[in-house]
């Protein structure tokens, strides 16, 4: 299996927010994560951008 | 029953909020107040369909979503400016190696939910928003918040879902290094 670099890995995670990810997907991703801190990250910090931009605009 | 001038009052007490959520996804000043507009005369003549409903800000608001689709429509057929189509093509060359690893690791987000409890988390949100290239930030709002298919975006924009996807990681990688550098670093 081919190992993503964290530029592949991001791009990813993103796709996998638009469209279902192929199995072997999944697992390169799985596995990139386990030894990855940074995409980790990353992946929380776009689910969260998500969420937050359901909830705009600021109610003010 | 309400007489027909204060409906109408509230209506316009609206339209501030009405136009900056316009702007923000199509980042226009005059097909915002289009579909303010046309929202505003829908909500009009609708005023029966909205009787005992709880809150008219949602109400309009969900009107106004519909003008804003219907507008992205018209602007989606007017060609793109080339300077746009460039910067929306900047790689992220300064964030990753030429390896592909991180530059600099992404730091952790204290307390995301905690932001989300803050209108001014918000406004640093939308800040971010305003800084994408417009074409970058309607597909975004169309994916995000409208919750649109990428699918109906592709056919609604005319373009590749690959070009779709391409938008979308670029907006999410650019809103996430600015809100880590001008909310959570804070």
């Amino acid at each position: 299996m081919k190992l993503l670099s964290c530029r592949e890995t991001t791009r990813l995670v993103s796709q996998g927010l638009d469209r279902e990810l192929a199995f072997g997907e999944r697992v390169a991703l799985r596995v990139h994560f386990a030894i990855c801190l940074g995409c980790r990250r990353a992946a929380r910090q776009m689910k969260f951008l998500r969420r937050a931009v359901r909830e705009l605009p600021a109610r003010t | 029953m309400r007489a027909p001038d204060d409906f109408r009052a509230q209506l316009e007490a609206l339209r501030p909020y009405l136009l900056r959520y316009a702007n923000l996804q199509l980042r226009d000043a005059a097909s915002a107040e289009d579909a303010v507009q046309e929202a505003l005369l829908a909500a009009l003549a609708g005023q029966a369909s909205f009787a005992g409903r709880a809150n008219l800000r949602t109400w309009l608001t969900g009107i106004l979503k519909h003008k804003i689709v219907d507008a992205i429509r018209r602007q989606a057929r007017e060609p793109v400016v080339s300077a746009e189509a460039d910067e929306e093509l900047a790689d992220f060359d300064d964030l990753f190696t030429e390896r592909g690893h991180w530059n600099e690791r992404p730091a952790a987000w204290g307390d995301p939910d905690g932001a989300l409890e803050q209108a001014q988390f918000f406004r640093a949100l939308e800040t971010c928003l305003e800084r994408l290239p417009s074409r970058t930030a309607r597909v975004f709002m169309l994916r995000e918040h409208l919750g649109l298919e990428t699918g109906e975006i592709c056919k609604e924009l005319d373009i590749t879902p690959t070009h779709c996807w391409v938008l979308l990681y670029r907006a999410r990688m650019t809103l996430r290094e600015c809100l880590q550098q001008t909310w959570f670093a804070k």
